[in-house]
């Protein structure tokens, strides 16, 4: 652009590239980040973000290529080095003390002491309160950090960071836990930040948001840079194409089932504190959405549903037959599947191999005269992983190796072997790529065409109204509305979502 | 691309595959060479002699740490089998109703684990510290601390005798590694303990009858130190109460994680816990060749759980 601002580059990549055993996860990749500015990483799972930010946080050591700190190369490659020219990293799982304040986790660890190592309190406290009063935010030092929500938390990592005198703040996908509005309140002190100099490289996957908070953007793709562009050049399709290497002119596949009968009837669901008479329906060939706030009680529900935690009240009929459900195996057998929203914490066994774990739900058909058969269990797994195109050295790597998008798949292929009549999705796609998203989408239309009833929770109003037939919207336990065709819009879901204004 | 890739040498890959078999060819080259008694005939099928009791409870301990717990009561517990079968032997001159009794008394106390587990929700080091008590009080109490020496031959010859020129004990100890080998690799069961210890909530989640399996374990562990009681016994012609005092468990849990395997579960093998047995006899049997104190030996076996753990998180470190 204009050549003649020198502009100020607080953090340079030059011709970075990166392998693993298996896979060349950075090639040849440049990248500038500017003083005080917002940019924004965009790819796809496994298109080289993480391994990226991992070299400029000081875990990799690049294998070929120069990292620049404000005009000096580094050449000590660990994280505490890093830490100390000013890179923070902050994690999209954070880990706060949850039952200290809001000082005691600025400070932790590096707590002004006396002589004698007792800690200075009142010198913490007002330590805190400075910094925070100084770069413009209004928190109390004193707080518990319990009481805070998440993006504020986010803030307080942030603030911590720069108390070690942070410059540049790597945020990995920090949206992806948090709602809309506090996501907001995120955007705004971000740019608070901004314009005191500090540098912030931010993982998004919505397009909405690089919009929102980018300033630049550069998009990845298979280890290579793609384009790196200032927002407002570059339009929204045009990242979606970029980052996927093709035109994405369907987001979300059409349901191309015939409805058919009555699947599943769930009858007046309740327990205490959490839902009450909840009764639904599912037809066959139906993708039905679950919409709603956060804390709802829509997985709640489907746990319930699926026997892995209790209800007090409520009964499942599945074609016209009551199911007694007491735990998941009894679920599971009637066809009934829940994936679980947390595929880390409850869909996979991380340090089992991608083919034991897609195995997994399956067991029994293996056992064929006494011994499991690895012939068949190898024939399901390749299968599987060619089918739902899971990106994976092999079927022997373990499944805590692969990126979060391809994790989900595994998750999916363990269900899908068991031919479910009726699956139920929590979140599918939260945190996952465009590409994958679209695969996943397509998945469930696949089973609805196979005749099976779909159920998928979601917070995303825009894959609601995209992929599902009809949805129910709850909020504080209770279903409060339904819509399908028309009626199906963000504007009357929120309605209902926020209580049912009707 | 990819195919170039792969054919790169990769040492942690490799040391997780073979160094814990380098490591016993290094030990046993090293050893040969300090002490020509060492790689003797006789002194193999000394140390192979001794490992057998520590292998057969490490079969037990195997289930038990990959499915992400640890069964503190196995010595104990081989303790009051192996006494209540010699006892029984003693008394009645029954080979295979003593061989039932012992079993059934490891079995007893694997039932008790599992209960305490999996009913109450206690913590399985806990749980089995409990069980550590009750066999040992139990056992102690019904002997009077007494040995029973002078047993049938035909039970001693399950310590003692040999078919050919391969001895019992090690035959009943490569059935119990078989079996052990056979639950891991081959059955569902094997691959739900794996899951348990891998990752506990993603296992209830798929389905996986958690307690169930982790019953399972107990019981297995149970069984596998009434067996390791009974050959014990026999070996020493005696029932002796006292021998669960000697920390035996202790012993089986160090072989299975020099053999790889993790504490904090859903990672470990079965061929490898027999290398880290064997590890740890040739290391006691050539400290004792070269006449070493027996304090100075724990100070070794120490440093050299130590040293196992030490690499096993490096290695599962670098892979991340």
């Amino acid at each position: 652009m204009e050549k003649e601002v020198k502009k100020d580059i607080v953090l340079e990549l030059t011709h970075v590239s990166k392998s693993f055993p298996g896979v060349k996860a950075l090639d040849d990749v440049s990248f500038q980040v500017e003083r005080g500015t917002v940019h924004v990483l965009a790819g796809e799972n496994g298109a080289g973000k993480s391994t990226l930010i991992k070299i400029i946080n000081g875990i990799y050591t690049a294998d070929e290529g120069d990292l620049i700190i404000e005009g000096e190369t580094i050449t000590t490659h660990n994280p505490r080095h890093m830490k100390s020219v000013g890179v923070a990293t902050i994690h999209q799982e954070l880990s706060p003390v949850l039952d200290l304040t809001v000082a005691e986790n600025i400070f932790l660890g590096e707590q002004p002491k006396t002589k004698l190592g007792s800690i200075r309190w009142k010198k913490m406290y007002d330590d805190a309160q400075k910094l925070i009063d100084g770069l413009g935010f209004q928190y109390d030092a004193k707080r518990l950090m319990r009481t805070m929500t998440t993006s504020d938390m986010q803030i307080i990592e942030i603030i911590k960071a720069i108390s070690v005198n942070a410059k540049i703040i790597i945020m990995d996908e920090p949206s992806s836990s948090i709602t809309e509005k506090e996501v907001k309140v995120l955007h705004e002190q971000i740019r608070k930040l901004k314009a005191q100099g500090i540098s912030f490289i931010y993982i998004s996957h919505k397009m909405d948001e690089i919009d929102q908070i980018g300033d630049m953007v550069t998009v990845l793709r298979d280890g290579k840079t793609i384009s790196s562009d200032p927002v407002g050049m570059i339009i929204k399709d045009q990242i979606i194409t970029r980052m996927v290497g093709r035109e994405m002119n369907n987001i979300y596949p059409k349901n191309e089932a015939v409805i058919g009968e009555k699947l599943l009837e769930v009858r007046n669901f309740s327990r205490k504190g959490n839902f009450s008479g909840v009764s639904f329906n599912l037809r066959a060939g139906e993708i039905l959405g679950m919409a709603g706030l956060v804390g709802a009680g829509r997985t709640e529900v489907c746990r319930a549903i699926f026997g892995l935690d209790d209800r007090e009240a409520g009964e499942v009929v599945y074609m016209g037959e009551k199911l007694d459900i007491r735990s998941a195996p009894d679920a599971i057998k009637a066809g009934i599947i829940y994936l679980s929203e947390d595929r880390k914490l409850e869909g996979l066994v991380l340090c089992r191999s991608v083919s034991e774990n897609i195995a997994l739900a399956n067991l029994r058909k293996y056992f064929r005269g006494g011994f499991l058969s690895r012939t068949l269990e190898t024939r399901d797994a390749s299968e599987m992983v060619t089918k739902l195109n899971v990106k994976t050295p092999s079927i022997k790597t373990s499944a805590g190796a692969l990126s979060g998008g391809n994790q989900q798949k595994l998750v999916i292929a363990k269900w899908l072997l068991r031919s479910p009549k009726i699956f139920i999705m929590d979140e599918p796609t939260r945190g996952i790529d465009v590409g994958a998203k679209y695969e996943i989408y397509k998945i469930m239309c696949d089973l609805a065409k196979q005749g099976a009833g779909v159920i998928m929770i979601s917070s995303e109003l825009p894959e609601i109204i995209g992929v599902c037939d009809r949805a129910l919207v709850m909020s504080g336990g209770k279903v409060t509305g339904e819509v399908s065709g028309e009626d199906m819009n963000q504007k009357k879901i929120m309605q209902f979502a926020v209580g049912g204004l009707e | 691309m990819m195919g170039k890739e792969k054919t790169k040498f990769n040492l942690s890959e490799f040391y997780s595959k073979f160094g814990i078999i380098l490591i016993l060819l290094f030990m046993v080259t090293i050893f040969s060479l300090a002490n020509r008694k060492f790689i003797s005939a006789n002194n193999i099928r000394n140390v192979i002699r001794q490992v057998v009791v520590i292998t057969i409870l490490a079969c037990g301990e195997q289930l038990m740490l990959i499915s992400g717990m640890v069964d503190l009561s196995a010595g104990t517990v081989m303790a009051f089998g192996g006494t209540l079968s010699a006892y029984c032997v003693f008394a009645t001159q029954n080979v295979p109703l003593a061989i039932l009794v012992g079993l059934a008394g490891g079995l007893f106390f694997g039932v008790i684990n599992g209960a305490l587990i999996t009913i109450f929700s206690i913590p399985a080091f806990i749980g089995t510290l409990a069980s550590m008590k009750m066999a040992s009080g139990a056992i102690m109490w019904y002997t009077n601390g007494k040995n029973k020496s002078n047993l049938d031959d035909a039970y001693t010859w399950l310590g003692q005798g040999y078919i050919g020129p391969i001895p019992v004990p090690v035959i009943i100890m490569a059935i119990a590694l078989l079996i052990t080998y056979y639950v891991l690799a081959w059955t569902p069961v094997g691959r739900n303990i794996y899951a348990v210890g891998g990752n506990l909530q993603a296992a209830k989640a798929t389905g996986i009858r958690v307690r169930n399996t982790q019953f399972f374990a107990c019981v297995f562990s149970g069984l596998c130190a009434g067996l390791a009681g009974i050959v014990l016994m026999a070996r020493l012609n005696s029932g002796q109460p006292s021998t669960g005092q000697a920390g035996m468990e202790m012993d089986a849990i160090t072989a299975v994680i020099v053999g790889g395997t993790s504490m904090s579960g859903g990672v470990g093998a079965i061929q490898n816990t027999i290398i880290g047995s064997l590890i740890i006899g040739i290391i006691k049997n050539f400290m004792n060749l070269q006449n070493i104190h027996s304090s100075i030996q724990d100070i070794v076996l120490g440093i050299l759980i130590c040293v196992a753990v030490i690499i096993d998180v490096q290695v599962r470190r670098s892979k991340v």
